[in-house]
C-alpha cells in the first residue's frame, strides 16, 4: 500500500508503484479535478503541489509520492480561494481544462513569492499550457490575487455588462466534469489500434483467438459497426470509417478497438495482434496527390480534387494589365494543430445510446452516431461534458462513434480517453495552403483587382474541405472594395490526416497572402500601409466580390481610425529604435480581416427554448455547447435582457440532445449571433404572453420572486401566481441567417453579417540568431454590439495567441510532431502585450447588434506580424511557421 | 505490472541493479514521457524500475576541498537556489531553463546527464565545468570525466550493475560561468542549440577558458581551439574571436527545429553572444 496525503487526508492506496500520480489521483482516489493532457510533462495540466512545489503529477511515480504531502486543486486553502476567485474575475478560466494546473502552479508560486513581478508569474506558469487564453487574463489574476484586491463584480448581466463567466465556478473549483470524468465505475476500457502507416492494405487474422490470448471482452473491427461503417460531416458524403476496412489511408486510421480492463488493453502490444501490414506508398503533399500517375484516394475525389471554389466578379485579368502596380506572390502554410489540452474523451452507456463526450456539435454527434448504429437518430442522445478546448477540432466525431460501437457490441458502459499522440495523429488538423495571389492597384491606390489560386490539403477524408474551398473564395480579397475578383480554390485529398475545421475555415491562410500583396501595393505605389487599407477598406453600402451589399454593420474604417494614432506611434518607435540598434531590429505590421458569422451559403439554424414554470424557476434550454468561449454566458444575457428579468434568476440547461432544441454546432462564430438571435426571440415571446397574462403594456417590469411573477407597467402592478397557473409557460424561436446560395460564379448573399477587425503588431527581430518576439498587438475589431466584454477580452487574446502560433512556430508534421513539445504553442512568456478598441457597429439582424467574435480574432494576427517582420528586416515572408532557421535562411538569401 | 524496486539504501540499491538490471529512475521526467510515448503506438512498458528516491545522501551539493559534489539526485531548483559561487552561474542559468518549473522541480542533474540526450541542457555546463560522474556498483566506485561518460547519442559509459551516484566539479578560483540557450518558444522547449562557458580571468584577460556546445553534434562538444584562442585576450574582445574554424568538433543537423546551416550560424553568433556577457 501507498500511503498518499492529499490535502490533509491519508489515503492508503493499492496502486501500481510506477502508474503516475496523476492517474493514481484521478482513478484511484476519484479526484479529477487533475488533468492529464499528455502523460509527458508538456502541457502542465496535471500541476498539483508535493511538499510544497509544483510538479507534474504524470512524471511522478506513486510511489514517489508515498508519504509525500500531496495539494491538488480539491484543496481548502484561502491563498487558494483567492486565486479561484481572481480567475473568476478576470476571465482566467476559459475551457477551464489547464485551469487546476494553473491554480496549481500559481499557487506554488505565491507561497514562496507573496509580491511577484509578471516575470516571476510567467516564469511559475510557464509549465501550463493554454490554448484558450492567451495567458494575459490568468496573469493578472495571480497579479491581482497577490495583491489581495478582489475586482468588484459587475452588480448585473445586462447586456453590455463585462461579468465572469456563468459556468466558471466549477472550472476553478476543478468540479467540472470533462470527457475523461465521471464515467460510470463498472465500464470497460476501450483502446483504439491504429495505423502506423500513412497507407496502407492490411488483413486481420484470427482476433477471436487474439481476444483469448490477451484476456479482452471484444476485440472490434470494421464487421462490427451494426450499421454504416462511415461518417463525414458532408451530408452527401460519409467517406470516414469508423474502423478501417482492409485499407487505412493516413497514419493514425483506427484498425482495431480492444475492450476489457484498463489493465488488459494496456498489456496487450500492438505487434502482437494478427494485423499482416502492406504498406503503400503515400501521397505527401498536393504535389504528389494531382501528379498525372498518382493513385486516385478516394472514388468521390478524381484527380484526388474534393472540392473546387470559384469565385468570379468583373474581369480580374483585364483589370490587372491595366493597373499601375501590380503585385504577385506564391505563399505556403502547415499543417496547424488544435492542441485543445484535453484529449478527446468520454463515455457510452451499456448498448451505446447515450454518449457523455466533449464536443461542438452534439446534434451532428447525434446524426453520425445512429448512422453508425443503423438506429433512428432521435434514438441516440448526446451529453456533451465539458469541452476542454475545441477550436474546430471538436466539430467532427471523434470517441462517439468508436464508444457508441463498443457498449452496443457488449452491452456494456464503455469508456476512453485519447493518448495526447493518438490525439494528434487521429484528430483533424488545419488545412495547409498553397497559395498563388495576385493583386492590382490604381495610380491612387485603389485596388482593382485580385486573383487567387489556391490549393488545400485537405488529407485523407473529406471532413470539412469543403467548408473551407468555398469560405477562402468569398473571403480572399481581404475586407476591400475590390471590383474584380477571380478566386479559385482545390481541396485536394493526400495521405495525411484529414484537414477539417479550424478556427477561421482558410480564411487566416489566405490573409496571409492577401495582407502581403497588400504590402508589396503599398510599397510599389509608395503609399503608407495604414493608409492603403484606409483607401480601401470595404464599409457600409459597398458591394462585396460576391455580390452583396454591405448595409450594415461594417465597422473596418472605423476599426482603422481607431489604429491610426497606435500605427503612428509604433512607427515613431520603431524608427527611433533602429536608428541606433543594428541588430535587435524592431517592426511594425498591420493587417485586416472579415469573417462571415455562420455557414457559408448555407441554412444554419438554431432553436432556443425559454419556460418559466410553475415552481417558479425560468430555465434557457440552451443547445449551444460552451466550449469555452463563453455563450453560455453571452447567450444567457441575452435572454435575460430580452425578457427583463435579472440573469440571476435564469438557470440554463446546456446542450443535452434529450433536453434541448437543435442550437446547431458551435462554429463559425455563430452562437452568439445566430443563437443569441434565436434566445432573444424566444425570450420575447415568452415576455409577450407574461404581459399578456397581466394584461400589460410592452414597457411593463418584471420580477420574480419565488412563483410570484410581478408585472408593473405605469398605470398598474399585477402579480401572477405561477403556482396557481394550468402548465409552464413556454416560448421557443427559431432563426436562422438570411442568406441566398451562391451562383457558379460565387455570386450571392453567402452570411447574413461580417465581423471585421485590423490589427497592429509591434515585433522585436534578433536579426543575427534571426529570433523574432512579438511585443505588441493591438486590436481594433467591430463586434457589433459587446455583449460581455470580458469574454471578448479573452476570445482576442486567444486568437492573437493561436495567430502567433501560427505565424512562429506551429508546423504539425504526421509521425514527427505529435507530442506537444515537439509541437510548439505559445507559453506564458510568448505572449505580446496586447491592447484591445471594441468597435460597436451593430447588426440588425444580430441579438441588440451583436455579432461574432471567435475566430474574427485570430484572421489577423499572422499577417499583421508578416507585415511587422518585414518592416524590421526587409524579407518578405511566404512561408509559415517563421521558424528560426527560415528567417534565418531569408534573411541571408 | 512492471517491476517497481524502490530500496532505502544505497546497497540495497546496488544490489538490485547488479541482480535486476533494473533502469534507475530519479525524477522521472524522461522515463515516464517515454513510456507514454511507446504506449502512444501500441507498445507496452517491459523493465523493471530502480526507483532511487527514497535513498538518503543522494541529493544536496556539498563543499569539498577539492570542490563541490553534487549528489545524482540534486534537482535543477535545488542548483538553481543554492549558494554557488560565479563558477556555476551557467549551470544555475540551465537549471532555470529546462523545461518548466515542474521538470526543475523533479528532474536531476544526474538523470539529464545519463538519458544523454544530445539537446540535454545539463551537459555543456557540466564539460564546461569539467566535472567528474562518480558511478558506484556492488564492486566499488569509479569516476570519469563527462566527456568519457558520454559515449554518443543517448548512450553512456554506465555499465550494467552502476549508478550514477553524484558530479564532482573540481574548483576553479574566481572563475565564471556563462550559459546561453537558443529555442523557438520561451518555456518548455528543446534546445535548437546551446553553449556554456566558464571563464578566469586576471586583469581583464582570459587565462583560462572552457567552452561546450550543445544540440550541435550527437554529443556536447568541448571546443578546444577556441579556447586555445581566447588565452590572453582582453574579456571585452572575447566576443570577436569565435570564427567558423572553432566548429570543428560540431556536426550540426538538421530536424524538426532547424536546419544544419542555421545551427552553424547559431552557434557562432551564441558563442559571441555567451563571451560578451563575460566582459558585461
Amino acid at each position: 500500500m501507498i500511503a498518499l496525503i492529499v490535502n490533509g487526508t491519508r489515503h492508503d492506496v493499492a496502486a501500481d508503484p510506477f502508474a503516475p500520480l496523476s492517474d493514481t489521483l484521478r482513478e484511484g482516489l476519484g479526484l479529477t479535478g487533475t488533468k492529464e493532457g499528455c502523460n509527458a510533462g508538456d502541457c502542465g495540466a496535471c500541476t498539483v503541489l508535493m511538499d510544497g512545489a509544483q510538479v507534474c503529477a504524470c512524471l511522478v511515480s506513486t510511489a514517489q509520492a508515498d508519504g509525500a504531502a500531496i495539494t491538488t486543486v480539491e484543496a481548502t486553502d484561502p491563498l487558494l480561494e483567492a486565486l479561484r476567485a481572481a480567475f473568476l474575475a478576470h476571465g482566467a478560466a476559459q475551457c477551464g481544462i489547464c485551469t487546476p494546473g494553473m491554480l496549481m502552479a500559481a499557487l506554488d508560486l505565491l507561497r514562496r513569492d507573496a509580491a511577484p513581478d509578471r516575470v516571476a508569474v510567467e516564469d511559475a506558469l510557464g509549465g501550463v499550457l493554454c490554448r484558450c487564453t492567451g495567458y494575459l487574463q490568468i496573469i493578472d489574476a495571480v497579479l491581482e490575487a497577490a495583491r489581495g484586491v478582489a475586482t468588484p463584480a459587475p452588480g448585473t448581466g445586462a447586456v453590455g455588462a463585462a461579468i465572469p463567466r456563468l459556468d466558471g465556478a466549477a472550472k476553478v473549483a476543478g468540479t467540472e466534469r470533462y470527457g475523461a470524468d465521471g464515467a460510470p465505475a463498472d465500464s470497460l476500457w476501450l483502446r483504439i489500434v491504429r495505423s502506423p502507416h500513412a497507407s496502407a492494405r492490411f488483413t486481420l487474422g484470427d482476433l477471436d483467438a487474439a481476444r483469448a490470448a490477451h484476456g479482452l471482452v471484444a476485440i472490434l473491427c470494421a464487421r462490427d459497426v451494426p450499421g454504416v461503417n462511415a461518417f463525414g460531416i458532408m451530408p452527401n458524403l460519409k467517406d470516414q470509417p469508423v474502423f478501417a476496412d482492409g485499407l487505412v489511408r493516413h497514419r493514425g486510421e483506427a484498425v482495431l478497438g480492444l475492450l476489457g480492463t484498463r489493465d488488459a488493453i494496456a498489456a496487450v502490444r500492438d505487434a502482437d495482434l494478427p494485423i499482416t501490414w502492406d504498406p503503400l506508398s503515400p501521397l505527401i503533399g498536393i504535389d504528389a496527390a494531382l501528379a498525372p500517375d498518382a493513385p486516385q484516394l478516394h472514388a468521390h475525389a478524381p484527380g484526388n480534387v474534393l472540392v473546387r471554389g470559384h469565385l468570379k466578379r468583373g474581369d480580374a485579368e483585364g483589370a490587372l494589365a491595366s493597373s499601375a502596380a501590380c503585385a504577385e506572390g506564391r505563399f505556403a502554410t502547415a499543417f496547424v494543430e488544435h492542441a485543445y489540452i484535453e484529449p478527446e474523451a468520454g463515455h457510452a452507456a451499456a448498448g451505446g445510446l447515450t454518449i457523455a463526450a466533449c464536443t461542438q456539435a452534439p446534434v451532428m454527434d447525434q446524426e453520425e452516431t445512429a448512422r453508425v448504429l443503423g438506429v433512428a437518430q432521435d434514438s441516440v442522445r448526446i451529453i456533451p461534458t465539458g469541452c476542454g478546448g475545441g477550436f474546430g477540432g471538436k466539430l467532427d466525431v471523434s470517441v462517439q462513434p468508436l464508444l457508441a460501437v463498443a457498449a452496443r457490441v457488449t452491452n456494456r458502459p464503455v469508456r476512453m480517453t485519447y493518448s495526447r499522440t493518438e490525439s494528434m495523429a487521429a484528430s483533424t488538423k488545419r488545412h495547409p495552403a498553397r497559395l498563388q495571389a495576385r493583386m492590382g492597384a490604381d495610380a491612387d491606390g485603389r485596388f482593382t483587382a485580385f486573383t487567387l489560386e489556391g490549393d488545400f490539403d485537405t488529407g485523407s477524408y473529406a471532413s470539412w474541405g469543403a467548408t473551407v474551398a468555398n469560405r477562402v473564395p468569398v473571403h480572399a480579397c481581404g475586407p476591400y472594395r475590390v471590383p474584380n475578383v477571380l478566386a479559385r480554390t482545390r481541396a485536394v485529398h493526400t495521405n495525411a490526416p484529414p484537414s477539417g475545421a479550424f478556427r477561421g475555415f482558410g480564411v487566416p491562410q489566405a490573409a496571409i497572402a492577401t495582407e502581403a500583396l497588400v504590402d508589396d501595393l503599398a510599397e510599389a505605389l509608395r503609399l503608407d500601409r495604414w493608409a492603403i487599407r484606409r483607401r480601401n477598406a470595404i464599409g457600409r453600402g459597398d458591394t462585396t466580390p460576391s455580390g452583396q451589399v454591405l448595409h450594415a454593420s461594417a465597422g473596418l474604417p472605423e476599426c482603422l481610425d481607431a489604429l491610426k494614432p497606435e500605427w503612428d506611434a509604433a512607427l515613431a518607435r520603431v524608427a527611433a529604435h533602429n536608428a541606433t540598434q543594428p541588430r535587435e531590429r524592431l517592426g511594425a505590421g498591420i493587417a485586416c480581416m472579415w469573417y462571415g458569422c455562420g455557414n457559408t451559403a448555407m441554412s444554419n439554424p438554431s432553436t432556443m427554448r425559454i419556460t418559466l414554470a410553475r415552481d417558479g424557476t425560468l430555465t434557457l434550454f440552451n443547445g449551444a455547447v460552451d466550449i469555452g468561449q463563453g455563450s453560455t454566458t453571452v447567450i444567457g444575457q441575452i435572454a435575460a435582457e430580452a425578457l427583463g428579468l435579472p440573469l440571476a434568476a435564469l438557470r440554463q440547461v446546456v446542450g443535452d440532445t434529450a433536453l434541448t432544441p437543435d442550437a446547431g454546432k458551435t462554429s463559425a462564430s455563430r452562437q452568439t449571433f445566430v443563437s443569441g438571435r434565436a434566445a432573444a426571440e424566444a425570450a420575447k415571446a415568452l415576455r409577450a404572453r407574461l404581459l399578456a397574462l397581466a394584461n400589460a403594456g410592452d414597457g411593463a417590469a418584471l420580477s420574480l420572486d419565488g412563483t410570484r411573477l410581478t408585472v408593473r407597467d405605469a398605470h398598474t402592478t399585477r402579480v401572477i401566481d405561477l403556482a396557481a397557473l394550468d402548465a409552464d409557460i413556454t416560448a421557443e424561436a427559431r432563426y436562422d441567417p438570411p442568406t441566398v446560395p451562391l451562383d457558379a460564379d460565387g455570386q450571392g448573399v453567402p452570411y447574413a453579417t461580417y465581423g471585421f477587425a485590423a490589427q497592429v503588431a509591434i515585433v522585436r527581430v534578433d536579426t543575427v540568431l534571426a529570433k523574432v518576439k512579438v511585443e505588441e498587438i493591438i486590436v481594433a475589431q467591430d463586434v457589433g454590439r459587446a455583449v460581455n466584454p470580458l469574454l471578448i477580452a479573452g476570445q482576442i487574446h486567444g486568437g492573437v495567441a493561436q495567430g502567433l502560433g501560427l505565424a512562429l512556430m506551429e508546423e504539425f508534421i504526421p509521425g514527427r510532431t505529435e507530442n506537444l513539445h515537439d509541437y510548439l504553442i505559445p507559453t506564458a512568456g510568448d505572449m505580446p502585450r496586447i491592447r484591445i478598441h471594441l468597435i460597436e457597429d451593430p447588426e440588425p439582424e444580430g441579438p441588440f447588434g451583436a455579432k461574432g467574435v471567435g475566430e474574427p480574432a485570430l484572421v489577423p494576427t499572422a499577417p499583421a506580424i508578416l507585415s511587422a517582420i518585414r518592416h524590421a528586416t526587409g524579407v518578405r515572408i511566404t512561408q509559415v511557421p517563421v521558424l528560426p532557421h527560415r528567417l534565418h535562411a531569408a534573411l541571408r538569401a | 505490472m512492471t517491476a517497481y524496486h524502490r530500496p532505502r539504501t544505497l546497497e540495497q540499491a546496488l544490489a538490485l541493479r547488479a541482480a535486476t538490471g533494473a533502469l534507475p529512475l530519479a525524477g522521472g521526467t524522461d522515463i515516464h514521457p517515454l513510456r507514454t510515448a511507446r504506449a502512444a503506438w501500441g507498445e507496452t512498458w517491459r523493465e523493471a524500475i530502480l526507483d532511487l528516491s527514497a535513498i538518503p545522501g543522494l541529493d544536496g551539493i556539498a563543499e569539498t576541498a577539492e570542490g563541490w559534489r553534487i549528489g545524482a539526485r540534486t534537482t535543477w531548483t535545488a542548483i538553481a537556489e543554492a549558494p554557488l559561487p560565479p563558477l556555476f552561474d551557467g549551470l544555475r542559468a540551465a537549471a532555470r531553463e529546462v523545461g518548466g518549473r515542474q521538470v526543475q522541480n523533479r528532474g536531476t542533474i544526474a538523470g539529464n546527464l545519463v538519458t544523454a540526450s544530445p539537446a540535454g541542457d545539463g551537459i555543456p555546463n557540466l564539460l564546461a565545468l569539467d566535472a567528474r560522474v562518480e558511478l558506484a556498483s556492488s564492486l566499488g566506485t569509479r569516476s570519469l570525466p563527462v566527456a568519457a561518460f558520454v559515449t554518443g547519442y543517448r548512450s553512456t559509459a554506465l555499465a550494467p550493475g552502476e549508478i550514477v551516484t553524484a558530479l564532482h566539479i573540481p574548483r576553479c578560483d574566481g572563475a565564471h560561468g556563462r550559459f546561453v540557450k537558443l529555442g523557438a518558444r520561451r518555456y518548455l522547449v528543446i534546445s535548437i542549440a546551446m553553449a556554456a562557458a566558464v571563464i578566469r580571468s586576471e586583469g581583464g584577460r582570459i587565462v583560462a577558458a572552457r567552452i561546450a556546445m550543445g544540440a550541435c553534434s550527437p554529443v556536447a562538444q568541448r571546443l578546444p581551439a577556441l579556447e586555445a584562442a581566447l588565452h590572453g585576450v582582453a574579456l571585452e574582445d572575447a566576443a570577436r574571436v569565435p570564427d567558423p574554424a572553432h566548429l570543428v568538433p560540431l556536426a550540426p543537423i538538421a530536424d524538426i527545429r532547424a536546419s544544419a546551416d542555421y545551427r552553424r550560424d547559431a552557434a557562432l553568433a551564441l558563442l559571441r553572444d555567451l563571451l560578451a556577457g563575460f566582459a558585461a
